[in-house]
C-alpha cells in the first residue's frame, strides 16, 4: 500500500496517539518496538530459511508491553490499536514476572 | 537611579554566591559554614561602613577586598591550629595559606560550576539539593527559601543542617567529576536546575518577585553550564531553551491580585519577545548531537506555546510531543496537558473519553480540566468537576481560582439558557 505524506502523518499521528494515550494512563511499561517485514527462522539442526513462515496469513509487527491490573483491562487497551483498520488484529498475553522472591 | 535599598540586597546576593563558591571550595565542605561565615561578616561590615559613609565606588571590589582579607586572616590563626589537627587538612591550608585568594570572572565561574555538582548530588535528598542551590549558589536568605517552599525556617534550616552533615560525612569534593561520572552527574544537575525554575514558576508562594527571582537563577545557573567546554551539552541548551520560553509569559501569567491568568487569556503583548528568540537560539543548538531528552521535547512544547496561532497544526504538533513525552516519562500534569492539547487538536468530547480514562480523582486540577471539557456539552458535570475541584485544591490562590471558574461556569449557563 501506497501513502502520502499526511496520510503517513495520519497513521503515524494515530499510532503515537494510540501508545500516548496508554502512557497518558500510566499504563505503558515499555513502548516496545515494531518489527520489519524480513526474518529468518530457524529450526532444529540448525536450519535456516527465510522467514516470517510463508504459511501463515498473519505476521507480527509489533510489542508493546502494557501495565494493567487485570487480562480484561490490557485488552481494553488494546482495542484502541489501529491496526484494526488494516486489517489486523491483537494479541494479548501476559508477561511473566521474572523477580526471585 | 537605584537607591542604596534597593541596590544592596541584589548586590549581596549576587556577590553572595560568588564569594562563598570561591572559598567554600578552598575551605572544602568540611568548613563551608567558616566560609559563609566569613560572606556574611563582610556585608554586615559593608552594611555599617557603607550605611555611614554611603557606598564606595567599586562596592564587588570592596567586599572582594574586605572578604580576601578575613579569609586570609581566619586561615593564619588557624594554620597552628589545623597542624596539630588532621593531616588531611594541613594540605589544604598550607595551599589556601601561600595561595592568593583568586576572585577573578574565571576562578568564580569554575567555583560555581563545582560547587553546583557538588551540591546536585544523588546522596542528599532533591529538596535539600535545592534548599543548598538557593543558599550557597544563589545567596538566598533562609526565610525567603522558606516561603518558596511554603514551609518555616526551623524547616530549612534542619534541612540544610543534615544536607551539609551528610556531604561532609562522604568526604564530597567540591570539583568537576570524573568524565566518566559526568554525564550522570549532569543529569542530576539538570533535574535539579529544572525542578529549581518550577519552584518559581509553579510555586504558590504570593510572593510574585521572589518566584520570579528563582526562575531567573535557575536560568542563570543553567547558562553557566554553557560557558564549559566539558558541560556544554545539548540537553543543557534544551533545558535553557524551555525555561527562556516558559519565563517570557511570566508577566502575562499574573494578574493585578495575584491571580494567574490561563494561557489563552493572557495579554500576549506582555510576552517577551527577547526572551522567546534567545530560547529559540539554544532550542536550535540543542538540536544537534544524538541526545533527545524530556528536555527537548518539552522545549519544542514550549516553543509551540511563544506562538500565537490557534491552528490544528499548533494543537496536533502539541499532542503528538505529549504523546513522545508520555512514552519517554510520565507525569500526571503531563497527562492533563495531552488531554486538554487533544480537545484543541479533534474535540472536547474525544478528549471527555481521553480524560475519563486518567482517573486522577485527588487531583484538583484534573476536575479543573474536566470542568473545562464539559462546560458546554454538560454543565452540570463541569459544575461537580468545579465542585470536587474546589474542594481538593490546598491552597488560597488555587481555591480563588477555581471559584472564579464557577462564577464563571454560571454566567456562562445563564446566557445560554
Amino acid at each position: 500500500m501506497q501513502f502520502s505524506p499526511e496520510q503517513m502523518q495520519g497513521i503515524l499521528g494515530q499510532w503515537r496517539n494510540w501508545i500516548g494515550g496508554i502512557a497518558a494512563q500510566n499504563k505503558l511499561a515499555n513502548p516496545g518496538n515494531r518489527l520489519g517485514v524480513e526474518g529468518a527462522v530457524i529450526r532444529k539442526g540448525g536450519i535456516v530459511t527465510d522467514g516470517p513462515y510463508a504459511e501463515i496469513k498473519e505476521m507480527l509487527t509489533g510489542i508493546l508491553v502494557v501495565r494493567t491490573e487485570t487480562l480484561e483491562e490490557a485488552v481494553e487497551l488494546g482495542k484502541g490499536c489501529p491496526i484494526f483498520s488494516a486489517g489486523g488484529s491483537v494479541e494479548v498475553r501476559i508477561v511473566i514476572p521474572t523477580t526471585m522472591e | 537611579m537605584e537607591t542604596e535599598e534597593q541596590l544592596i540586597p541584589h548586590l549581596f546576593r549576587t556577590e553572595y554566591s560568588k564569594i562563598v563558591a570561591v572559598l567554600g571550595r578552598l575551605f572544602g565542605f568540611e568548613h563551608i559554614e567558616t566560609a559563609e561565615d566569613i560572606v556574611s561578616d563582610t556585608f554586615m561590615l559593608a552594611a555599617e561602613t557603607w550605611g555611614q559613609k554611603g557606598l564606595p565606588a567599586n562596592p564587588a571590589a570592596w567586599l572582594y577586598t574586605v572578604a580576601k582579607n578575613k579569609a586570609k586572616d581566619h586561615l593564619k590563626r588557624n594554620t597552628i591550629f589545623n597542624n596539630k589537627v588532621a593531616v588531611t587538612l594541613q594540605q589544604n591550608a598550607a595551599e589556601a595559606y601561600e595561595t592568593e585568594i583568586d576572585l577573578s570572572g574565571k576562578n568564580i565561574a569554575d567555583s560555581q560550576l563545582q560547587m553546583m555538582f557538588a551540591i546536585c548530588n544523588p546522596i542528599i535528598p532533591t529538596e535539600a539539593q535545592i534548599g543548598l542551590s538557593l543558599r550557597i549558589l544563589c545567596g538566598f536568605g533562609i526565610e525567603e527559601i522558606a516561603d518558596a517552599f511554603l514551609t518555616n525556617k526551623e524547616t530549612i534550616n534542619k534541612r540544610l543542617f543534615r544536607a551539609k552533615e551528610k556531604l561532609r560525612h562522604e568526604h564530597v569534593k567540591i570539583e568537576m567529576p570524573a568524565t566518566v561520572e559526568l554525564n550522570n552527574r549532569l543529569d542530576t544537575v539538570l533535574t535539579t536546575l529544572y525542578l529549581l525554575f518550577n519552584e518559581g514558576y509553579y510555586s504558590r508562594s504570593q510572593n510574585i518577585s521572589l518566584r520570579k527571582d528563582l526562575c531567573l537563577e535557575a536560568m542563570r545557573l543553567t547558562y553557566l553550564l554553557t560557558g564549559n567546554a566539558v558541560t556544554v551539552q545539548p540537553p543543557v541548551y534544551a533545558l535553557l531553551a524551555l525555561m527562556c520560553f516558559h519565563a517570557s509569559r511570566f508577566e502575562a501569567r499574573t494578574g493585578q491580585q495575584g491571580e494567574s491568568i490561563l494561557y489563552g487569556e493572557q495579554d500576549t503583548s506582555l510576552w517577551d519577545k527577547e526572551l522567546i528568540a534567545r530560547g529559540q537560539q539554544y532550542l536550535n543548538k540543542a538540536s544537534t548531537g544524538v541526545q533527545f531528552t524530556k528536555y527537548h521535547v518539552e522545549a519544542a512544547i514550549a516553543f509551540w506555546h511563544t506562538q500565537k496561532v490557534d491552528s490544528q497544526q499548533k494543537w496536533e504538533s502539541i499532542l503528538q510531543l505529549y504523546n513522545t513525552l508520555l512514552i519517554l516519562e510520565y507525569s500526571p500534569i503531563a497527562a492533563l496537558n495531552r488531554t486538554y492539547a487533544l480537545s484543541k487538536a479533534i474535540n472536547k468530547e474525544s478528549a471527555i473519553i481521553e480524560a475519563e480514562k486518567l482517573k486522577l480523582d485527588d487531583n484538583h486540577l484534573y476536575h479543573c480540566l474536566l470542568g473545562y471539557l464539559y462546560t458546554d456539552i454538560d454543565d452540570g458535570s463541569a459544575l461537580n468537576h468545579f465542585e470536587k475541584a474546589l474542594k481538593l485544591a490546598k491552597t488560597k490562590p488555587d481555591k480563588k481560582q477555581i471559584k472564579l471558574y464557577i462564577k464563571q461556569l454560571a454566567e456562562h449557563t445563564a446566557k445560554t439558557n
